[in-house]
């Protein structure tokens, strides 16, 4: 246990263990140790059954954890909805802590995974034959699984090389690929792989789980900031389970409130955004140019100012839909240039300007 | 004799002279000796840095100041040797992974592997992780900022990071899931002159409130740049006088200057002249950005309303194809070619329409 609290990499104990967490820390020391753990690492699903609201990905992973085979598999979806922490459960359930070792590879972004890794490291992994008993004598199944996290993140060629193995190699090893955005697989890969699609978990889901968190952590939280954790997740449960950790951090044995909540994540305050939209109809240059350069000095992240200025504008009744059309239209563009880099201050200002001629000016 | 910058910097959390309701929570929240990765945004000047120091001199006590300068080398896999500085203390290590340019990504992957590998010895005595701080990290490549994701959980148990940037638009959403984020706001015009004037006091100093005030104005609340405007004055005039003239940086002026000459006149001639002092500015290390956002406040004044829009689009438009491409130049001229095309065509129009 000490092992395992100490170096977060190997999170795979026996699942003995993981069942009672809480009550094999009995010792006060290893209870200090606990706390640095990050909520999102202790709350991980130990096993298939934990996986929260992806049913179809749980009923196929379940069907193979009874002796059927397993398809080669693409995870794809929003970050936070559990695609790593699926496969992860799935593997310590197939394999155990023993056997986790040998008959798992798992390479992420963070490793180095140029065309020579493919290459090298995956071929040589693939090729190793794997029986089909456990060294106790109990069955397992006769295969590998090689998990390449954060696929989207590889490049064009390593992709590519993987192609041949995938086939070759299909009577001893199994992949699972993980990425965000299935787009940037290549089509041959994507049509080797039994595709998931990972949904953005639904509220009352992420209500239960936070819910039973917070219950487990002994903290106190207002109802309200349960809503505040919903909104500004986004159906990402780690990033709601992050945020909650770092409030509690931030209040100690305080109840947290919504505005602890909206804080810490970085939402700008509706009142400023209010604001924002106000002086855009006044048709005054100076004043937007003021109010703007005040939101930027106060260091409010421009990605954020857009994304809520948007919410604001498609339910605004006042304008038409030619003119939330133009609006998007812009917003759209400043998106993309933010992401490229471009200066947070004339981004904003060339949208608020459009919308302030928009609301102005409009049909001119 | 150091700069007051550096001299008058607070070291602990305490000693904060603004946004102190934060700099109470994060007390509490390294009070348990422990704390989730950090990413610490703002603007320039707004005591980003400051703060992170205050938190490790908070976290680990005084060894954080014994600092050392360490040149490390890394080997890309195709053999191209990278040489990067590092600052560290005992516990706490400092880089600034986008000195690497385009391969940060190793610097990344390698660095934060070995100080993260290793745990401290001693851990009954000292902290059981070290902090690793990084800086500029909006300026990384979209591939290291990949890499960094795992990493972050990984080695949660030996290390954590602190992430250092001025805006969060340019970090992928997965590292900002991942981090508590801190956000350092520029302090007011009021909070730079109270700061002016404690500091003035400190070094003996009686600064009158009218300097104080006009020189936090021409801050732009960027308290360093404050800081080193009233040193400046102070070697200029002392005793300080109300109404003593706070010197601009040079550049600013000359580009006013570029300014006006544009709105005086629009002419290929002109623009050449424009060229030639735009590079000048260029090759003085005025970063392209901050030229073409005083280009366009100078320029602004001169416009009329329905003009205004159009400038700021166009400058919106350029300053993003300057992020994306090589050379600078091209995109600025571009910006005041346009400009001009939009002064004159306006003016041709405000004629005809008289006769």
């Amino acid at each position: 246990m000490q092992a395992f609290l100490k170096t977060g990499s190997s999170k795979l104990s026996t699942s003995k263990e993981k069942v009672t967490p809480s009550s094999s820390s009995s010792s006060k020391e290893s209870k200090d140790k606990r706390k640095h753990v990050p909520w999102v690492e202790k709350y991980r699903p130990r096993c298939v059954d934990d996986v929260a609201y992806q049913d179809e990905v749980v009923a196929v992973l379940k069907k193979s954890l009874e002796g059927s085979d397993l398809p080669n598999l693409l995870f794809y979806g929003s970050p936070g909805t559990g695609k790593t922490s699926t496969i992860l459960a799935a593997a310590r359930e197939l394999f155990g802590h023993e056997m986790y070792k040998t008959r798992i590879l798992e390479l992420n972004a963070s490793d180095e995974r140029g065309i020579s890794v493919v290459r090298e490291k995956v071929k040589t992994f693939a090729q190793q034959s794997a029986s089909g008993i456990r060294p106790d004598g109990k069955p397992c199944p006769p295969f590998k699984i090689i998990i390449l996290d954060e696929a989207d993140s590889m490049t064009g060629d390593a992709q590519s090389a993987l192609r041949r193995t995938m086939e070759k190699e299909s009577k001893t090893t199994r992949f699972c690929l993980i990425c965000n955005y299935v787009s940037r697989i290549i089509e041959p890969i994507a049509s080797r792989c039994a595709k998931f699609r990972f949904k953005p978990l639904a509220e009352d889901v992420l209500k239960k789980r936070l819910r039973y968190i917070c219950g487990k952590e002994e903290i106190t939280c207002e109802e309200e900031a349960f809503t505040a954790l919903l909104d500004t997740s986004e159906g990402d449960l780690r990033k709601a389970i992050t945020h909650l950790q770092s409030a509690s951090r931030f209040k100690g044995e305080e109840t947290i409130t919504k505005d602890d909540i909206y804080d810490i994540a970085g939402v700008v305050p509706a009142e400023v955004i209010d604001q924002i939209i106000k002086v855009c109809h006044s048709d005054s240059y100076e004043k937007l140019d003021k109010t703007i350069m005040e939101q930027i000095f106060n260091g409010h992240s421009g990605m954020q100012l857009i994304n809520q200025i948007h919410d604001k504008i498609v339910v605004s009744d006042e304008l038409g839909d030619k003119q939330k059309s133009i609006i998007c239209d812009k917003l759209a563009i400043v998106d993309k240039y933010l992401m490229d880099g471009a200066d947070e201050y004339l981004q904003i200002m060339a949208l608020c300007t459009t919308i302030m001629q928009q609301i102005c000016h409009a049909d001119k | 004799m150091s700069l007051w910058v550096d001299k008058h910097r607070p070291t602990s959390l305490n000693k904060l002279d603004y946004h102190k309701d934060q700099a109470s929570r994060l007390k509490m929240l390294v009070q348990s000796g422990d704390f989730p990765h950090l990413l610490v945004y703002g603007p320039s000047g707004s005591g980003k840095k400051t703060r992170i120091m205050c938190l490790l001199r908070e976290l680990y006590g005084s060894g954080v100041e014994k600092l050392r300068i360490e040149q490390n080398s890394f080997t890309t896999p195709s053999n191209k040797k990278i040489e990067i500085s590092t600052i560290s203390s005992n516990y706490h290590i400092e880089v600034n992974p986008s000195d690497a340019g385009n391969s940060d990504r190793v610097v990344i992957q390698e660095l934060i592997k070995t100080v993260a590998q290793v745990n401290q010895l001693e851990t009954s005595t000292q902290k059981e992780f070290k902090v690793v701080v990084l800086t500029e990290v909006d300026r990384l490549t979209k591939d290291a900022q990949h890499a960094l994701r795992r990493t972050m959980e990984k080695y949660m148990a030996t290390c954590r990071l602190i992430l250092c940037c001025n805006s969060t638009s340019k970090v992928i959403p997965a590292i900002h899931s991942r981090c508590l984020g801190i956000r350092v706001a520029a302090p007011t015009i009021e909070e730079i002159s109270q700061i002016l004037q404690s500091t003035c006091k400190k070094e003996g100093l009686n600064l009158p409130l009218e300097l104080a005030k006009k020189i936090a104005v021409k801050s732009n609340r960027n308290l360093r740049r404050a800081l080193l405007m009233c040193e400046a004055c102070r070697v200029q005039q002392y005793p300080f006088s109300p109404d003593q003239e706070v010197a601009e940086p040079d550049w600013e002026l000359y580009l006013k200057e570029t300014a006006g000459m544009i709105v005086q006149q629009q002419s290929p001639k002109r623009l050449l002249e424009v060229r030639a002092r735009l590079y000048e500015l260029l090759t003085h290390c005025i970063p392209p950005d901050v030229i073409m956002k005083g280009l366009l406040q100078e320029l602004i004044t001169n416009c009329d309303g329905q003009l205004k829009t159009e400038v700021v689009q166009n400058a919106a438009f350029f300053e993003h194809r300057l992020q994306l491409g090589q050379k600078a130049i091209y995109h600025l001229e571009a910006f005041v070619a346009k400009f001009m095309a939009i002064y004159k065509r306006f003016f041709e129009e405000g004629i005809a329409d008289l006769f």
